[in-house]
């Protein structure tokens, strides 16, 4: 059964606040056992999803169903929601924060301590117990909220921008502690602007742009479908080195610079019938070093998507 | 609701253990005390001392009357007033009362060396009065020493008022009015100061919990209404730890300090309307009645109260931007004490009776009115219209809560407020 796979099915959900709609129509779906991306700009809808997917927010239309089934109250300990905007109480002491939050989420005052006392000692922080959380920096804080999201060991985790804030040391532990969670059976739904750690750690994405559903699969295919089409440039010269190839034939990713004369440039190119025309215009216009063919990273695939313009437009109508 | 308990537990455990609450709950007795019984103190302590005062009496009819009070001590001297200004500078000063005092009072002086006192000068006042009343007494309507024969009549009455229904002519009205309206005020205060201050804390708390953005990392595990539910819950334990703490150390207090406040009082004369006042406490049954209406009306004045602080904290992202939204919470909370000191003054005035019907007066006035005895099927009616209000209110606190505690930024109008409550 499909509903066996699928831990989490969004399924047409629309959400519309006062000035603005902010999801429209959105559906997807989150295999059991993944780390799932959530990718978008910022705006886009991202938090409000997970906002419905945790009943926090009710949708306008459309459901969501977990397990199979629409959400139940007991549920509510089979997911770890980490908010984008959290905080913890300033004059508790860390200790006493993490075992009211373990409590809320159905622990026993015991096997929270117990439980917390290993988290502590895995990230280090066991000295910080009797703190208070004034005390403490943005950074530690994060790791304080990261134990409790997911010390209840729940089914579902679901991040929103858990890398905000960290810094690169610390990311790469919590990309670690996401893939090891996975590893024990957990799925692991976060959203981010971070593309390369969508590389490293995302089995599927979902791409959400001004409150449509976009692009979703798994990065591997994403990325294998936007791949046969991208190109890159190196060329030496200030001209531009399309400036002689009609519009249609293909559209721009991104410029960059190597050297004050040395230029890049990715480009697409949706025929590839129109190759050789291109390299002749390119090689006309500016001093060709070199043109090859690229796997686009998930970076590039979100800024085609995402700028707006004619390349996405064309790209969605595919 | 286990949720709501864990809640609950947190509120109270962390209040009770702040520094602030500690300190809070054991100086405001000292401070009320204190205050109780600053007139008293005042009384036995303020006064200066006897002062010596020399009197030139060209009258002939008042200095050998004057008597020495604790104020000041006369002494009567047969020097002209400029002699006696030249010669007495060490003493409080000279009194100097004119030949035609009995005709013109005005022409009585008193020169002083150095500073005098409101009080002592109202004590001279009072004698030179009584020795020209006695005087004047005597002359024109032949009576002598009238006041002692004034304190060998005098009358003192206890109104025994009783309910004219037999069956409750023991119980109900046994006290006295007076006790009733000094018991009716306290009570009421003591509902106002409970409305005002602990919803007000809890409106405190929800905007610290939106601001430090706490809520978010609560809302997917709990529901906003058990967690409004939990934090005013936990509150009114507070409330009720710090109000148990006052009213035993007051009582203790007051146990050791009552019989010498009570022998001043006595020793001023109002011992026996005091003891009447007191004796009605004494009663037992009435006493129970009147804690329990207490309890429910505090409780259900403070859930009222309460939800709508809650709206108002949700609803903000700052102390400052509640301010304006809670003034309007304010306006019935200040016209419940206003009519307070009517209700106490006539518990049965048509404004009294009114607003104890409203549910959002109704705490703090009812509270006024029953120890003056109202019958129950009012009192139960009046409570019974504030759960209906406080029900309501909760229901509809709880749908703002909901919405506002996710809402940032812009301070909203009490339209998008009301947009709010159809999400």
């Amino acid at each position: 059964m499909v509903n066996d796979m699928n831990i989490l099915r969004v399924e047409n959900v629309s959400k519309s606040f006062v000035a603005h709609k902010a999801l429209d129509n959105v559906s997807l779906e989150v295999p059991r056992g993944s780390v799932y991306g959530l990718l978008g700009p910022n705006g886009a809808g991202k938090t409000t999803l997970l906002r419905i997917i945790n009943r926090i927010t009710a949708p306008d239309t459309g459901r969501v169903l977990f397990d199979g089934h629409e959400m139940l109250p007991s549920d509510v300990f089979k997911i770890g929601y980490l908010p984008e905007e959290r905080g913890l109480y300033r004059k508790m002491k860390v200790g006493e924060q993490a075992i009211f939050f373990a409590r809320l989420r159905g622990l026993s005052r015991a096997e929270a301590v117990q439980r917390l006392k290993t988290w502590f000692r895995r990230f280090g922080i066991e000295s910080w117990w009797n703190r208070k959380v004034e005390d403490l920096s943005k950074g530690m804080a994060q790791k304080v909220q990261f134990i409790v999201t997911v010390l209840h060991e729940p089914q579902l985790l679901i991040f929103d921008e858990p890398f905000s804030g960290f810094d690169p040391v610390n990311a790469d532990l919590l990309k670690s502690e996401i893939l090891s969670l996975r590893d024990k059976g957990a799925t692991v739904i976060f959203s981010t602007h971070n593309m390369s750690s969508v590389e490293q750690i995302c089995d599927h994405i979902t791409l959400i742009d001004r409150s449509h559903n976009v692009l979703s699969g798994s990065v591997d295919e994403v990325r294998r479908r936007h791949g046969d089409n991208h190109f890159r440039i190196e060329y030496i010269g200030d001209g531009d080195p399309l400036g002689r190839v009609p519009l249609s034939l293909c559209t721009v990713i991104e410029r960059g610079s190597l050297s004050p004369e040395r230029h890049t440039m990715k480009i697409r190119i949706p025929d590839k019938r129109d190759i050789k025309t291109i390299i002749a215009a390119v090689n006309e216009a500016v001093e060709l070093r070199s043109f090859e063919e690229t796997i686009p990273a998930m970076n590039d695939i979100f800024l085609l998507y995402t700028r707006g313009g004619a390349g996405s437009e064309m790209l969605r109508t595919e | 609701m286990s949720q709501t308990f864990i809640i609950m537990g947190r509120e109270y455990s962390e209040r009770v253990r702040k520094k602030s609450f500690i300190i809070t709950t054991l100086l405001m007795p000292l401070i009320v005390i204190a205050l109780m019984a600053a007139p008293t103190l005042i009384m036995l302590y303020a006064g200066g001392g006897t002062r010596s005062v020399v009197v030139v009496d060209d009258s002939g009819v008042v200095g050998d009357n004057l008597r020495d009070c604790d104020e000041a001590a006369f002494t009567v001297v047969p020097h002209s007033l400029e002699t006696a200004r030249k010669e007495y500078t060490d003493t409080f000063g000279i009194l100097y009362i004119g030949a035609d005092a009995v005709e013109n009072p005005n022409n009585i002086r008193l020169y002083v060396n150095g500073n005098s006192g409101a009080g002592v000068e109202m004590a001279i006042t009072k004698q030179i009065e009584e020795a020209l009343e006695a005087y004047k007494l005597d002359t024109q309507y032949g009576i002598r020493d009238l006041k002692s024969k004034l304190d060998s009549v005098k009358t003192s009455v206890a109104l025994d008022v009783r309910d004219n229904d037999p069956s409750k002519e023991e119980s109900a009205r046994s006290s006295s009015s007076i006790a009733a309206a000094g018991m009716g005020f306290v009570l009421g205060m003591i509902l106002y100061m409970f409305l005002l201050v602990y919803g007000a804390m809890v409106m405190q708390s929800i905007i610290e919990e939106k601001s430090t953005r706490i809520l978010e990392m609560m809302i997917s595990t709990v529901r906003p209404f058990e967690l409004m539910l939990g934090k005013i819950a936990g509150i009114a334990c507070v409330a009720a730890t710090q109000i148990l703490i006052w009213g035993v150390l007051v009582v203790g207090a007051s146990t050791m300090l009552l019989p010498s406040l009570g022998g001043a009082a006595a020793a001023a004369g109002d011992g026996e309307g005091v003891m009447q006042a007191l004796s009605s406490f004494a009663d037992t049954g009435y006493m129970v009645s009147i804690f329990v209406w207490m309890l429910l009306f505090a409780v259900g004045g403070y859930l009222l109260y309460s939800s709508m602080f809650a709206a108002v904290g949700a609803s903000v992202d700052s102390a400052q931007d509640a301010q304006q939204l809670q003034s309007i919470i304010m306006v019935p909370i200040i016209v419940s004490i206003l009519v307070l000191m009517a209700a106490v003054n006539d518990p049965s005035s048509g404004i009294a009776v009114w607003c104890s019907y409203i549910p959002f007066t109704s705490p703090v006035v009812m509270m006024a009115r029953i120890p003056s005895g109202v019958p129950v099927w009012e009192i139960a009616v009046s409570f019974a219209i504030l759960c209906i209000t406080f029900t309501f209110m909760v229901w509809l606190a709880a749908r703002i809560y909901r919405v506002g505690i996710l809402m940032h930024g812009k301070k909203p109008s009490l339209k998008e407020m009301w947009r709010w409550l159809r999400y």
